[in-house]
């Protein structure tokens, strides 16, 4: 070959690889390639702007929970590896996070995405991240962000709050929008208006550099969305009778349910003994959850609603007044007080409606409802009890018992009015007559109710014959009261039946043998009854119902306090200083405050 | 001898214009890479794009200067311009300062100086005037030898620096020695072992130690077998077609061989001697699975800036992969992707139809040459823009490792432009005088 010839030679191999580049840029850029995905998938962050949660208030706009700014430890791998690897010792002693934790966390992070940054602490609270936001520039990789954190200052209701706390499996499977490392009501009011409180997120895209850093807006921001505010929610609590309540019942365990009867608006839920929501919340909920479900006393169980108790006593007014309507006693019907079957207390012998109920005489209502439940009317008694009780269960769940009162309270239990099913079902049908079942008539045996009804009971006694269903709501983001939430329940009882047993409580509290005088309230009539339930061998617990005042009642209230003894001695006074604080807005029985707050009943050791 | 005062009536303006372009839209990308997404300050005399454009300046000064000095200079004082290259590759090997590992630069206050890139035209000068000496051909062993040491002393040293690009590339003036009369067989030896270097890296996962060719992969040999067999069967039709051919076919054949044996044995030992980040590289490109999540990253972001470009880009100023640093050394030797990304495919395939005018031109301009010492200078111009061409490109693109080389005339920074602009210059004012010199 001419060497001149080689020219072409090499201008061919010039040729050749022009053509291969041109055929690879062929394939990169107009391939079916997925380098566009990555290069926007590395170049573009979605920047999520959470929307400020509605805050939750009470009836007057005080707060119970709001949103206080914390902060979320992020570490990106790569960055730390480029910078030459992250000094793990001094940043666990920085952040003061157990170092095995945290090289577990930055682990973890490691496996999720390399140039992604990944928490690896969250919630920090405000002073404790002030104490070392100064440092992290030491440690290549680790960011932090703000993030709002929701927060009970108080540290009351926490059991109607509810838990606010990270989405699990579930919730980001639910199609409701939830994505990983969000938050969301799980329990209480927190859960229930969840769709309310949450607002819309915003989304900005931004282009970011190799730090991650954000550089500039994504097509000038033509993609972007601005969050929108979670709305209010203002309750129905009076935060001032909420925290009093609550401090009357430390170191006791038992719940105070107190109403407006005329609105049916719950005042206050006092479930003691209780905890904060923030207590729950941040770094350590894991570790504070644990210890309160070991504590024997229950910290998170929700007695208001969640505790079905023997109303005892109290449970004597219903059977007056559904007696009175049935026309088996008038108000001066007299019985005599035959101990044989049941015990009774104080010396009374013949007593007319309003003693018994004054005297709460047990033989007087075992044979009231003995006169409502087996008349005689039919050939046997076993017959003639069970047609009886079939009459008598309805007129009961009239009065909200064993019913879930409008459903407006969510977790609230029905409790139970027992029925000629649930006898037939313990002793067999046929087997069983009122000699049987007659504990139900003083309200032991199988009645069973939480201290929310017996709060609407004593609503029920305040109106003379009816109940609104009791709600916690009072506005939505300044809409007003969500519909439907008060709807008016009538009992079915004449309202002159109620005379004589208003009669009785008022007596009950105001006459010297009454048993609840310990509920007075200096100025104001107060009507109650008070109750005391037998719980096995241990102490006895102490129950009282009341309304007051006698006329235009304003506040209708429940007390059950576990294992304290009577209910005149330890929960009408409760009832007393709770109706104080709530119509006079202050104490001036200090002396009463004083015992109650001394009080302490520690879990029976049984 | 007549004195040319028409000057700028000779000059190649095909050249001058197609440089021109490359230096300006170099210049843009460059700007585009460095200054984030969406405002330059033109003015900013600090910045990459600024500085480069003081750069371009000196560098049209210089070529005006280079076209008014005689010829006969360059051809006379070629000797003097190797020695003091040389001195400077030595020189850097000692008081250089250390950059990304290699010591290829000299620190002047707040400008660099990088020594091999003036190299490149001087060694192409003295080959030229080595080879232009006797009667122009590559006949004895003795100019074969003096050439090879021309090329090999500064291949050598930039090797210790180590800068392996700049190396590649004073071995690539291989093609004007095949140009002068270097067997053809160097090429296709050269070949051979290259595929079979790359099959044995391929199907290099398993090792075999054998005791005279050292560590070597099991598969790897298989390969070297079958391309031997392969080889022996294509050489032995023309073989029995024309006899006379015997010769040289089992030359090239054996040669081939034994190239291959050496390169891909020296290849496997090399990579084992290799940081493990530079041995990643390699193993990466094969596309065999490094455990390292970021052994691949440079060649993976190179990728996406160029394949995100699509077919007419992103535009100017608009590429956040290289304006964000996703992509490394992007206003040096990535620069081609700010191309890929911002301009897509219309844009790049342009580039690469400017660089292949430029080199066929070139190639032309040798070809035209009456004077053996021009035509010889023009190969090597030619050698050297086409492995910077080849080797930046091929890197960029994913088809070769990464080596850092700049990609003529659009790479950042003032030593390589220099370096360029004389090459290129010197070879147009050699051509301007090829009718008024007779050698």
């Amino acid at each position: 070959m001419n060497l001149q010839e080689r020219q072409w030679v090499i201008g061919g191999i010039i040729l050749l690889m022009s053509l291969i580049f041109i055929g690879r840029l062929f394939q990169l850029q107009l391939g079916p390639s997925s380098w566009k995905d990555y290069a926007a998938r590395i170049t573009e962050e979605r920047e999520i702007i959470d929307p400020a949660r509605g805050m939750i208030l009470d009836r007057n706009g005080q707060v119970l929970l709001t949103n206080i700014p914390s902060y979320d430890l992020l570490f990106t791998p790569r960055q730390a590896r480029l910078a030459g690897g992250l000094d793990t010792l001094a940043l666990s002693q920085t952040i003061r996070l157990d170092s095995s934790k945290l090289i577990q966390a930055l682990a973890k992070a490691d496996a999720y995405a390399s140039y992604r940054p990944s928490p690896i602490l969250k919630q920090i609270p405000n002073e404790e991240y002030a104490q070392f936001s100064g440092e992290l520039w030491r440690f290549p990789g680790v960011q932090s962000k703000r993030r709002s954190i929701r927060t009970n200052s108080g540290g009351h209701a926490s059991h109607l709050l509810g838990e606010y706390r990270e989405t699990d499996r579930e919730d980001l499977d639910s199609g409701q929008g939830y994505h990983l490392g969000d938050y969301k009501g799980k329990s209480g009011l927190e859960l229930q208006w969840e769709k309310r409180l949450r607002g819309k997120r915003g989304i900005k895209y931004h282009l970011v550099d190799v730090r991650n850093d954000y550089r500039e807006p994504l097509s000038n921001g033509q993609f972007d969305s601005l969050p929108i505010h979670g709305e209010h929610v203002t309750t129905t609590l009076d935060l001032d009778l909420q925290a009093y309540g609550e401090r009357l019942m430390e170191n006791k365990r038992g719940a105070i349910v107190a109403m407006d009867p005329q609105t049916g608006e719950v005042l206050a839920l006092v479930s003691a003994p209780s905890y904060s929501t923030d207590f729950l919340s941040g770094k350590n909920r894991g570790t504070h959850y644990a210890e309160l479900l070991k504590d024997p006393a229950k910290p998170l169980f929700n007695r208001t609603m969640r505790a079905t108790y023997r109303p005892g006593s109290i449970f004597k007014m219903i059977q007056g007044l559904i007696a009175l309507d049935e026309g088996v006693i008038s108000p001066n019907s007299r019985i005599f007080c035959n101990r044989d079957i049941l015990g009774c207390h104080g010396s009374h012998s013949m007593d007319n409606l309003e003693e018994a109920i004054v005297h709460s005489c047990n033989p007087y209502f075992h044979e009231v409802m003995k006169r409502m439940v087996q008349p005689g009317d039919s050939e046997t008694i076993f017959q003639d009890a069970s047609d009886g009780l079939a009459r008598w269960s309805p007129r009961i769940k009239q009065f909200g018992l064993g019913t879930d009162l409008g459903g407006h309270l969510s977790g609230l239990r029905s409790g139970s009015v027992p029925d000629t099913a649930i006898y037939n079902r313990m002793y067999g049908s046929k087997r069983w007559a009122y000699s049987t079942i007659y504990s139900i008539s003083i309200g032991e045996g199988e009645l069973l109710t939480t201290p929310v009804h017996m709060a609407n009971l004593a609503s029920i006694m305040a109106n003379r014959g009816w109940f609104i269903t009791p709600h916690t709501v009072l506005d939505i983001g300044g809409n007003g009261k969500p519909e439907a939430l008060d709807s008016l329940v009538e009992t079915g009882v004449t309202p002159s039946a109620f005379l004589p047993i208003i009669q009785a409580m008022q007596a009950v509290v105001e006459s010297p043998q009454g048993t609840g005088t310990k509920a007075r309230v200096p100025g104001i009539t107060v009507c109650g009854k008070t109750g005391t339930v037998q719980d096995g061998d241990r102490e006895t617990h102490a129950v009282f119902m009341a309304f007051a005042p006698k006329d235009n009642p304003r506040i209708a209230l429940s007390v059950y306090v576990e294992n304290a003894g009577s209910g005149g001695d330890w929960a009408a006074p409760i009832a007393s200083l709770m109706i104080e604080q709530y119509l006079k807005g202050s104490i001036a029985q200090t002396e009463k405050e004083q015992l109650i707050l001394q009080a302490t009943y520690p879990f029976p050791e049984h | 001898m007549r004195r040319s005062h028409s000057i700028g009536q000779r000059i190649d303006w095909i050249t001058v214009l197609m440089v021109g372009i490359m230096m300006i839209l170099g210049w843009l990308n460059v700007a585009s890479a460095t200054s984030g997404a969406s405002s330059v300050d033109w003015l900013d005399w600090g910045s990459k794009q600024g500085k480069q454009l003081i750069w371009l300046v000196i560098c049209g000064i210089l070529a005006m200067v280079i076209l008014n000095i005689e010829g006969e200079f360059f051809i006379r004082t070629s000797i003097l311009h190797y020695i003091i290259n040389v001195v400077l590759l030595l020189a850097v090997l000692v008081i250089g300062k250390k950059v990304g590992g290699a010591r290829s630069w000299f620190g002047l206050g707040s400008i660099s100086i990088q020594p091999s890139e003036f190299a490149k035209p001087a060694t192409a000068l003295l080959l030229a005037w080595l080879l232009s000496r006797g009667d122009g051909k590559l006949r004895s062993m003795k100019t074969l030898l003096q050439s090879i040491a021309v090329m090999g002393i500064p291949a050598a040293l930039t090797l210790l620096q180590p800068d392996a690009g700049t190396t590649l590339v004073f071995g690539g003036l291989i093609f004007a020695l095949y140009r002068e009369g270097l067997s053809g067989n160097v090429l296709i030896a050269g070949f051979c072992a290259l595929l079979v270097t790359i099959a044995s890296i391929l199907t290099g996962a398993s090792v075999m130690s054998h005791p005279w060719i050292g560590s070597q992969s099991a598969i790897g040999l298989l390969w070297i077998i079958l391309t031997a067999i392969g080889l022996v069967i294509w050489q032995l039709i023309p073989n029995m077609v024309v006899p006379r051919n015997r010769r040289r076919v089992k030359n090239t054949t054996w040669i081939s061989l034994v190239a291959a044996l050496l390169l891909s044995s020296g290849v496997h030992t090399g990579l084992e001697q290799l940081p493990r980040h530079q041995r990643e590289r390699v193993q990466v490109l094969f596309g065999i699975d490094v455990s390292n999540p970021d052994a691949d990253y440079n060649i993976r972001h190179a990728k996406a800036a160029i394949g995100s470009g699509g077919l007419s880009g992103k535009g100017f100023l608009s590429g956040p992969m290289t304006a964000y640093g996703f992509v490394p050394e992007q206003e040096t030797a990535f620069i081609f992707c700010t191309v890929g990304e911002e301009w897509g495919f219309l844009g790049s395939a342009f580039v690469i139809l400017l660089f292949t005018a430029l080199l066929l031109r070139i190639l032309a301009l040798a070809e035209r040459q009456r004077s053996d010492f021009t035509r010889i200078y023009a190969y090597g111009v030619v050698s050297i823009l086409f492995m910077h061409y080849l080797i930046n490109i091929a890197m960029v693109l994913g088809l070769a490792p990464v080596i850092g080389i700049p990609l003529p005339f659009f790479s950042a920074g003032g030593s390589s432009l220099m370096g360029f602009t004389l090459l290129v210059f010197i070879l147009l004012r050699l051509d301007a005088e090829r009718f008024s010199v007779l050698r």
